[in-house]
């Protein structure tokens, strides 16, 4: 060994470690040759029955997902069986007749096909191609009847998420979408593999860790045509929990059809919970055609068309309030002392301010007029004055305070929060101060304010609720089990108004005015057992798109027509029901929005006695 | 340099047996990957080829130089290997959730291989310098500890917590052989197992759940348990003969994971049967026990640990990944040298065995 260093004593030493080692490595290997032998020899022909007849495949069981109900417990959304064709590369003997024979029976995308095929068969050629979803009755037994003749051809049955009335209630309850890349990282998703089916927007997606239950999964043993032999292990799958939303499927529906053909937005709230009994965006889409999976010339449609029917208008879309603001102005006015309710001015059908000429809607004017005159015929050169007098930084503080200017805290989505411009804002966004004259144009809610219907909604609400601003939510409950319910609706109070309580009712009378006094705006929303009270407002597109605070052009309608508002509440004493209306570009307030709001009244209360 | 006796000394016989396995190796991958290669796909099989061919060029390379050359390039090394270690933490490619890989133009180099040889080097020149022949206490092994202790977090954190321990595993070799006494072995032991607990926390989700099916295969059937199964089945219906070569059912029907890799040794033994699997075996006994004799007779300490340094990783990574593939042990990640595909590893593997070579055929001569 060592001849050079240390001394022999030494070499004899690392001699034995060497021979120790052997023996160790003997040892050791011993045991790997005892084990293979076990294996092969011994329970050689046990594992090789296992392998020739049978093999192990891991099946996914995948859960059911929770259905949807409105409050009243009436289905909207639920899955159906859907019928995929398949092919299993590996199995079939000539691929251009295979696929020759099934364009003639289905409409197949055949070179996509032919590709997807062709590149399974390099890599993967025992995992099914998916040629289509979503096959017809039709399609499914023409295919059936020949699958004998075409080896390699299989059909599965998935189930598929179904809205029973279609583009009901679309923006509120959300669609399916295949899972991407970032929701795969994100732990709401952990039970979820590439290729499955999530809520991408909505209720779908907010409540998709409850709706989409657990994943069961069975080890089988098949044989070599496929069929299950013998389940060895099973876990069972655990269905989503349901959704039970606050909506009123019938007032839903009503608001819907008021919509119909016309771009805007209805939404019904419960004024003293928050809960939404109704919200309508229009134009709409069927989250039908998500569920199969999006076709390209479909989703072309909605991206490009005019009026972006994706959108929801409830709360992404912001309108110049018109003569809503008014409310704000006189409850400001009244606070802070330079609105005095006895006070009379004259109206003549214009105000001259600095120069300008700003004019009242009606041309002949509307006479001497008080607070509430003002209120109920919807006065625009009263509330010049008073504006003026008011000052703009005054009116923003309590635009803010009351609610407006910044999101509601639906969590329903893209969420917009609207804007109460003062002069800090106009500085900053525009470099140029403030001039007078805009605060006259807020007052009577033109200019650069923008509101969202449901904003306008939480603010009368609040006011005929004794001050709480609720925040708006829309579902009732959550669980698989009513004993055990996962969430359960409770109204949360997201701030209180401070305003004295003779202010409020001041303007409460007026808005009572409106809809049952003569010469009130909003007369056509009248009923005759149940008292109504409300505020018109016509918003005027006049200024160009680039005045406007938002960042996106589909904010703003773009047509330089008029948008109908139309806020209410009823019954007067007791308020059960909130509805905020916006229809674009069609015309006064009074006309087109109050009947909606009427009808949406008498549906409401067809069922429940007015108190 | 080309002295009359290197020549004469030269191994021919461990030669020939790497040649054999570098055979082996190629034809099992090539019915590992074959239905992929009957269609057009990757070529694995011929880049296994290339691999081997660079391999063995490294491998003659390695035995130009005297050996004891690296004694003083030692520490060096070493940190040269740390900072490409680091280096891959920065900027490494990442692939299948870690970071392994430095991309350097044409080819790409994975620093936890060249690791290996560097702390293999530095563990042997650190055990030939003392002056003691053993009987190492605890505290003498302070250096030899954190040398090894840096690599490893650094490995860990990539994350590869397999090659992590196999460093960790050949280290400990070198140190017991070494001869550490036997109280300082219970100690480090019983510490060992002591902080299983802590360990336990710090490993990912997927490596817990590895062991937990090991230990208890009922509780994951769909899991990590069902590869062991599958490799199971595959090696069991081999029998005696095996299948016939490219006839392996399990192979062909893709239910092997990884079966170019981590279960090669699987689709061979599928294969060629007890026989087969009998022979590979044989093989890797024989290299071992050749390196041992190797060992043996070197001419100085530094010469024989550096030996007993690669034929420990040679004997582990066997022991192993046979033990797993055959369900003595859980499934971690541990590819088998020489015959698993994987550029890096036969090259650094050959690289190892050229050390071999280098201090066989220098065990007559003096020092240059």
């Amino acid at each position: 060994m060592w001849r050079s260093d240390f001394d022999l004593r030494e070499a004899e030493i690392y001699q034995r470690r060497l021979t120790r080692l052997t023996v160790f490595v003997f040892v050791v290997f011993g045991i790997l040759f005892v084990r293979l032998w076990s294996l092969q020899i011994i329970h050689g022909s046990r594992y090789r029955t296992e392998s020739e007849n049978n093999r192990i495949d891991l099946r996914d069981i995948m859960p059911s997902r929770g259905l949807v109900f409105d409050r009243n417990g009436q289905l909207l959304v639920d899955n159906r069986p859907s019928f995929i064709l398949g092919v299993m590369p590996e199995n079939i003997r000539n691929l251009d007749s295979l696929l020759s024979d099934l364009s003639r029976l289905v409409d197949i995308d055949r070179p996509a096909a032919e590709e997807k095929i062709k590149y399974a068969l390099r890599g993967d050629p025992f995992r099914c191609v998916y040629l289509k979803r979503g096959l017809s009755r039709d399609e499914l037994a023409r295919i059936e009847t020949h699958k004998v003749n075409m080896p390699g051809v299989t059909i599965e049955v998935k189930p598929q998420r179904h809205c029973i009335y279609g583009t009901l209630a679309a923006h509120l309850i959300g669609y399916l979408g295949e899972i991407d890349k970032e929701q795969l990282g994100k732990r709401e998703y952990g039970g979820n593999k590439p290729g499955d089916f999530v809520g991408k927007y909505g209720i779908e997606k907010k409540w998709h860790k409850y709706l989409d239950g657990t994943r069961g999964g069975q080890q089988v043993e098949v044989d070599a045509s496929g069929r299950i032999l013998r389940v060895l292990y099973q876990k069972e799958a655990e269905a989503g929990a349901d959704v039970y939303l606050t909506i009123d499927k019938d007032l839903q529906v009503l608001a819907e059809q008021s919509l119909k053909n016309r771009a805007g937005a209805i939404v019904a709230m419960s004024p003293k919970s928050g809960e939404i009994l109704a919200a309508a965006s229009s134009p709409t889409f069927n989250p039908n055609d998500f569920a199969k999976g999006m076709d390209k010339g479909v989703w072309q449609g909605l991206i490009s068309h005019r009026y972006f029917p994706l959108q929801n208008r409830v709360i992404s879309s912001q309108y110049p309030p018109g003569s809503l603001f008014k409310i704000v102005v006189a409850l400001a006015g009244l606070e802070e002392g330079g609105i005095d309710p006895k006070e009379r001015l004259f109206c003549g059908g214009s105000y001259t301010f600095q120069g300008r000429e700003y004019r009242d809607w009606k041309k002949e004017g509307h006479g001497y007029v008080d607070l509430h005159r003002a209120l109920v015929e919807s006065c625009d050169v009263y509330f010049y004055r008073m504006g003026q007098r008011i000052g703009i930084e005054a009116i923003a503080k309590y635009a803010k305070n009351l609610g407006l200017g910044h999101n509601t805290g639906i969590q329903l989505g893209d969420e917009k929060p609207g804007l109460i411009p003062n002069k800090a804002w106009k500085l900053r966004r525009w470099h140029v101060p403030w001039q007078d004259g805009e605060t006259l144009s807020v007052a009577v809610g033109q200019s650069f304010t923008l509101i969202t219907p449901i904003q306008i909604a939480r603010f009368i609400s609040a006011l005929f609720n004794g001050g709480t601003l609720y925040r708006p939510q829309a579902t009732l409950w959550v669980g698989r089990d009513s004993e055990k319910r996962l969430f359960e609706f409770k109204p949360e109070p997201a701030g209180t108004w401070d305003l004295a309580e003779k202010n409020m009712e001041l303007v409460k009378r007026g808005l009572y005015g409106v809809v049952n006094e003569p010469h009130g705006t909003g007369w056509r929303a009248r009923l005759p057992n149940i008292p109504v009270a409300g505020k018109t407002g016509t918003s005027q597109v006049i200024s160009l798109p680039e005045e406007r605070e938002t960042g996106q052009e589909k904010d703003i309608p773009y047509k330089f027509r008029d948008h109908a508002w139309f806020v209410a509440i009823a019954p007067f004493e007791d308020p059960q029901i909130a509805v905020a209306i916006v229809v674009e570009h069609s015309g006064k307030g009074g006309a087109v929005a109050a009947p909606i709001a009427k009808a949406l009244f008498e549906e409401y209360f067809k069922t429940k006695a007015p108190s | 340099m080309f002295d009359r006796r290197l020549i004469d000394n030269f191994d021919w016989i461990l030669l020939a047996v790497l040649i054999v396995m570098g055979l082996l190796s190629v034809f099992n991958l090539y019915s590992a990957t074959y239905t992929v290669r009957a269609l057009g796909g990757g070529q694995i099989f011929v880049k296994q080829i290339c691999w081997y061919a660079i391999g063995f060029l490294i491998l003659l390379l390695m035995t130009t130089f005297d050996y004891h050359m690296l004694n003083r390039l030692a520490y060096p090394l070493f940190f040269l290997s740390l900072v490409l270690l680091l280096a891959v933490l920065k900027m490494g490619k990442v692939a299948h959730g870690s970071q392994r890989w430095l991309s350097l133009g044409l080819f790409s180099v994975q620093p936890s291989e060249i690791v290996k040889i560097s702390l293999v080097i530095i563990l042997a020149k650190h055990f030939s310098e003392d002056e003691r022949i053993g009987n190492y206490r605890l505290r003498d092994l302070v250096r030899p500890l954190i040398l090894t202790v840096i690599p490893f977090m650094l490995i860990v954190y990539q994350p590869d917590l397999g090659t992590a321990l196999m460093l960790l595993i050949v280290s400990f070799s070198i140190i017991i052989f070494a001869h550490v006494n036997w109280k300082s072995i219970l100690i480090f032991l019983s510490t060992a197992v002591l902080s299983t607990p802590f360990l336990w926390v710090t490993l990912q989700g997927y490596q817990k759940k590895r062991i937990i099916a090991f230990l208890r295969p009922q509780l994951d059937p769909l899991g990590a348990a069902y590869h062991v199964t599958q490799s199971k089945i595959a090696i069991g219906s081999g029998l005696f003969w095996g299948k016939g070569f490219l006839k392996g059912t399990q192979t062909r029907l893709h239910f092997l994971p990884q079966q170019h890799t981590d279960f090669c040794f699987s689709v061979l033994a599928e294969e060629w049967g007890f026989v087969g699997s009998a022979v590979i075996l044989f093989l890797y006994l024989f290299l071992i026990l050749w390196c041992i004799n190797i060992a043996r007779s070197s001419k100085d300490r530094f010469g024989t640990l550096l030996v007993i340094g690669v034929a420990a990783s040679i004997f582990w990574h066997l022991t192993i990944n046979v033990g797993m593939v055959t369900g003595l042990l859980p499934v971690v990640g541990i590819p088998l040298v020489l015959f698993s595909y994987g550029g890096s590893s036969v090259i650094s593997t050959m690289a190892a065995m050229g050390l071999v070579m280098n201090v066989s055929m220098r065990r007559f001569m003096f020092q240059e």
